[in-house]
């Protein structure tokens, strides 16, 4: 069990990590592009406080889709092309398990840090107390479930010469629901109403992707190999 | 009988049959030299050799067990190097091996690492990105891992590329010591291999219309 657990943690947790830190811009731009386009808004609808607050949950998970689709193929991108994908395939460790840890990794690197940025994008956008902490929720729930919805999307194309626009194809619709019941949520929050139900729904589609998603990456994975 | 197997191996690729009905067995102690002309299905078939991708028809045995079977233990015996070297860009010699080590649980110790980059000349070297690096030493820095896992079967897909002379000499008495302690080699290469290599078996694949 030790062992099984070093393969994953130094092989390919610490590797992710240490990679990310190397590419730190390429982690910074998604997230710079998130600013550039909630601040768009209110430059193009107008700054109103009251239609600020009417489409900021929105915005900012139309924003935080977006954007997590640019640096998304990292995951398995550059594993692919430089043939680090086969060595992990080749290692005896198991594909899902790898991908797993791969998934939250780029979870870690890409969606932390928009958590951490999001208290900036409510005040932007002049949400309350209440539909700030429901928009938290939401993202704490419903970004973990883009990273492993996107792993998979990205998994079936990181074979293609341009799998981008592609990518960001095969994946918006599978957010529609997710963005559906974060921004009824946070409406909800709006309205003084109870939100359990709604995170109830995002939490229950974030554990049948937990679930799911891993064994789902590596087949992908493996017939990219093909 | 110990060993790898092919048993009537048949790979397509978009609608061309690149070998079909193929069948050899590479036993303990042997070097085998694949050789075939461009696209005669070389890569294809070493990397249906390592289970990487699946053969339309036939199998492949490890110990008489078929590879879909026994996948830990075989991998844990087999090391393969193929056209890309596996070597992350931005990440440095040291780190790619240390963490390919981790991955195929081999024990990393810094010592052996630096010895095996000393063996390799890439001394001064293993700690700058490995795209700073020369494409024959980024090759150097992709073959260090036949030195740091024991793995009893190596499949080299054109390990001696980019290599220079002396790099060719070291590979190939590497290849003949491996082979003596009771190793399995297939590698395929497009210059033929000197009498560094020891003794070498020969499949050859034919270009199929």
């Amino acid at each position: 069990m030790t062992t099984f657990s070093a393969a994953l943690w130094t092989g390919i947790f610490k590797r992710d990590l240490a990679l990310a830190f190397r590419q730190r811009s390429e982690l910074a731009q998604p997230l710079m592009f998130l600013l550039m386009v909630v601040t768009l808004f209110p430059l193009g609808v107008g700054p109103g406080p009251a239609t600020l607050q009417k489409i900021g949950p929105g915005v900012i998970w139309i924003a935080a889709i977006l954007s997590s689709l640019l640096a998304m193929d990292r995951m398995f991108r550059d594993d692919f092309w430089d043939g680090s994908m086969e060595q992990y395939l080749l290692s005896g460790e198991s594909v899902w398990a790898i991908s797993a840890v791969k998934v939250l990794v780029h979870w870690l690197v890409s969606f932390v840090p928009l958590l951490i940025l999001s208290p900036l994008l409510a005040l932007f956008l002049n949400l309350t107390v209440q539909m700030y902490a429901a928009l938290m929720l939401t993202l704490l729930l419903g970004t973990p479930l883009l990273s492993l919805m996107g792993a998979i999307a990205v998994g079936l194309t990181v074979g293609l010469q341009r799998g981008g626009v592609l990518l960001a194809l095969l994946l918006i619709p599978v957010f529609i629901p997710l963005l559906i019941f974060a921004t009824s949520a946070v409406d909800a929050a709006a309205l003084q109403l109870p939100y359990r139900a709604h995170l109830a729904i995002i939490g229950a589609m974030l554990l049948a992707a937990m679930a799911a998603a891993p064994m789902a990456i590596a087949y992908a994975l493996k017939v990219s190999q093909n | 009988m110990a060993g790898l197997a092919a048993h009537a191996l048949t790979c397509v690729k978009r609608d061309r049959v690149l070998f079909s009905d193929l069948s050899f067995r590479l036993q303990a102690g042997s070097l085998t030299y694949l050789r075939g002309p461009n696209g005669a299905g070389k890569t294809s078939l070493l990397r249906l050799l390592t289970g990487l991708s699946l053969p339309d028809e036939g199998h492949i045995t490890f110990n008489d067990v078929p590879i879909a079977e026994c996948l830990p233990q075989f991998h844990s015996s087999l090391i393969y190097i193929g056209h890309k070297p596996g070597l992350n860009s931005a990440l440095s010699a040291i780190e790619n091996l240390q963490f390919w080590c981790a991955q195929h649980r081999v024990e990393f110790s810094l010592e052996r690492a630096y010895d095996v980059l000393t063996t390799l000349g890439l001394v001064g070297l293993e700690d700058i990105p490995v795209r700073m690096l020369s494409a024959g030493q980024q090759r150097r820095a992709a073959l260090a891992r036949l030195w740091l896992k024991s793995a009893s079967i190596w499949i080299l897909d054109e390990p001696f590329t980019a290599l220079d002379i002396n790099g060719v000499a070291l590979l190939e008495s590497l290849m003949k010591s491996h082979v003596a302690e009771g190793g399995t080699v297939i590698t395929t290469s497009h210059q033929p291999l000197s009498e560094l290599a020891g003794h070498i078996a020969l499949l050859d694949l034919e270009y199929q219309i």
